[in-house]
């Protein structure tokens, strides 16, 4: 008994962690896959693209952490823009095997990239002094950089759905989403709204990427070994939904954490499995539309 | 099935006199056309020259060639989902894999005759494939990409988490293939696997060919072009595609077996996603629901990747993908689509 509370807090906190990181990077996929129609695997790229820029001007420039991240993803959102126009609007509604084809090759490209400038090993993060250590909170100790993970994710979090509510760019992708064929006739520039929030959703992957570099470790092959949850945590929540995936992160971060703690021989099958009766029910998601 | 639809046509244009003589002739045309479909055309040879023709002036690289015969089924097993029925998938490395580990099991625990094992590991991938498949198929779109995905997934934390049998991540060792009916030993030049391979992809050939030709696979192109039509008209549209989803996971079994068997091995990846992706790039590059797009895709794929992977694996990945993304923005339909158009530009000329 004495054992069961620290090691349920325990649990709660390491979900809440992946959950956080899981929902930054996927909430972007959700956007494209629900509002342009297009099913993007190469999303992780942007992540891990954030991830390598980040640490690659803490570690080799010296630069401050929260300067090196800012820039990381300044950085990503502008190539993921160029990107968007050049390549991925070609293909919005189109054919699923182009689209899978094409972002497959994305991600054979950023494998390729992130090998031959980085290197096959895992890049490592140099977190500041400040966020080091720990804090030992009912007999369990919990590193400060994961309690800042959670506080950074929640405040993001709770600016986007504010944005989502209360700006024009907001309302604008909400009346998108439910019907984009009525939100052009109303005079809604789509193609600028659909780059904005390409761009936003590639940045907030960078974001998590970066911040998350502890969570899911930056190796080139990241996009690919990820995939699955990032697709998981967007088909569980709902295409096109910006909350729903953040409650499929949430059950997908704890559970995934429960069940390491306590049978890590059935790995991640549960989650699987859970993954498919979901979808056999609710097959646009918890909260698709 | 033809014959049916060519009678009520006619049927209909009787009740129109000035009509009927124009559809009749029609009719004609399209009863004479899907009759020819299934003869042989003197091209179709080509592909089985070429396999001969490889065996003797390539004799270092039969054990490539084998790995490229076998996946050459493969690729034919996600054409008949992909190119003919319509339906992508993202997991169909489940069934190669569901094979290549029967298969892999069989051997390794005493049964290694060859030809059963091939019968059994297709068995066993159908019967993944029409339990997963009645699954799958239940959704549509990205839901259903998911699904494929998910199956895969879930099978590859199987046998990753079933250690004990499958040998976990380090691979099934100790597999010991007996000789081909007793006769053909698999020799350390890879003769006998090359030929077996041949012998396995020719069966399987004749088999998608006549599926494809038959007016099963004709109602699978249907429900690809138009699956509202195909309900109006009272084909069984779900049970048509869980017996196309049944029959591609055979054949995928067939191929991840025939691989287990000539390599003697039998490793995590043969469930991995990049077997699923790689597979489909493949035929992709070979042009999708032509029956010919995998012999053309997979050894150009493999045999670049043979070359180009021992110089630098890195920049195999890079100019892999980057050749993908020019190839779906510029030659849609793959190398046999860019053949077709060039044979059609011609022949419009002169």
């Amino acid at each position: 008994m004495s054992d069961y509370v620290p090691a349920l807090i325990s649990i709660a906190f390491h979900g809440v962690t992946l959950a956080m990181v899981l929902y930054l990077i996927s909430v972007g996929l959700s956007v494209t896959m629900g509002l342009m129609g297009f099913v993007n695997l190469a999303h992780g790229a942007f992540a891990m693209a954030g991830g390598y820029l980040a640490s690659t001007l803490l570690n080799r420039y010296g630069m401050p952490f929260a300067l090196a991240i800012l820039l990381a993803v300044v950085i990503v959102t502008a190539v993921s823009l160029v990107l968007e126009r050049v390549l991925y609007r070609r293909f919005y509604g189109g054919a699923e095997l182009d689209q899978v084809l094409l972002t497959m090759g994305l991600i054979f490209v950023s494998v390729g990239a992130a090998t031959y400038i980085w290197g096959p090993l895992p890049q490592p993060m140099q977190i500041p002094k400040s966020l080091q250590g720990g804090i030992e909170i009912m007999g369990r100790i919990l590193p400060v950089y994961r309690i800042f993970l959670i506080l950074c994710g929640a405040i993001l979090v709770t600016l986007l759905w504010l944005a989502l509510e209360r700006t024009r760019f907001g309302a604008q992708l909400r009346a998108a989403v439910d019907n984009l064929r009525m939100a052009e006739t109303v005079g809604i520039d789509t193609s600028r709204l659909f780059a904005f929030a390409f761009a936003l959703g590639s940045g907030l992957a960078a974001l998590g990427g970066a911040l998350g570099a502890e969570v899911f470790a930056i190796t080139p092959g990241y996009a690919l070994e990820h995939l699955v949850y990032f697709l998981i945590v967007v088909a569980v929540g709902g295409l096109g939904s910006i909350r729903g995936p953040f409650f499929a992160a949430l059950m997908v971060g704890i559970t995934d954490t429960a069940l390491k703690y306590y049978v890590p021989e059935l790995g991640a099958f549960f989650i699987y499995l859970l993954t498919m009766a979901i979808l056999l029910r609710y097959p646009r998601g918890l909260m698709g539309t | 099935m033809t014959h049916d639809a060519s009678s009520t046509r006619t049927g209909n244009a009787a009740l129109v006199p000035e009509a009927a003589t124009a559809t009749a002739s029609a009719a004609a045309a399209a009863r004479e056309q899907f009759s020819r479909r299934h003869r042989f055309t003197p091209l179709e040879v080509l592909p089985w020259l070429a396999a001969i023709g490889a065996y003797f002036a390539f004799p270092d690289y039969l054990a490539l060639g084998s790995q490229i015969l076998a996946t050459i089924i493969f690729a034919l097993s996600v054409d008949l989902l992909i190119g003919y029925t319509g339906i992508v998938t993202l997991g169909h490395a489940a069934l190669f894999g569901t094979g290549a580990y029967t298969a892999g099991l069989l051997a390794a625990n005493g049964w290694g005759d060859p030809v059963s094992g091939l019968l059994v590991a297709a068995l066993a991938a159908a019967v993944v494939g029409l339990v997963s498949g009645a699954l799958i198929l239940r959704t549509h779109g990205l839901t259903q990409l998911m699904q494929t995905l998910v199956v895969a997934a879930l099978l590859m934390e199987v046998a990753n988490k079933a250690g004990h049998y499958t040998g976990g991540g380090d691979g099934l060792q100790g597999m010991i293939v007996w000789p081909v009916f007793g006769l053909f030993r698999f020799d350390m030049f890879g003769k006998t696997a090359y030929l077996y391979s041949l012998a396995v992809l020719f069966v399987c050939w004749v088999l998608m060919r006549t599926i494809v030709h038959s007016a099963f696979g004709r109602s699978l192109m249907g429900i690809r072009e138009n699956v509202a039509r195909m309900h109006a008209i009272g084909t069984p549209v779900e049970r048509r595609k869980l017996t196309a989803y049944t029959l591609s996971a055979a054949l995928a079994g067939i191929s991840g077996a025939l691989i287990a068997q000539t390599t003697s091995f039998v490793g995590l990846g043969v469930l991995s996603l990049e077997r699923s992706g790689s597979i489909l790039i493949m035929l992709i590059i070979g042009g999708v629901g032509q029956l010919y797009g995998a012999f053309i895709g997979v050894p150009l794929y493999m045999i670049a990747q043979d070359r180009f992977a021992t110089i630098d694996p890195v920049f195999w990945y890079f100019w892999i993908g980057l050749f993908m993304v020019l190839l779906v923005l510029f030659a849609r339909g793959g190398v046999l689509g860019i053949l077709t158009r060039l044979v059609k530009r011609d022949g419009g000329t002169s």
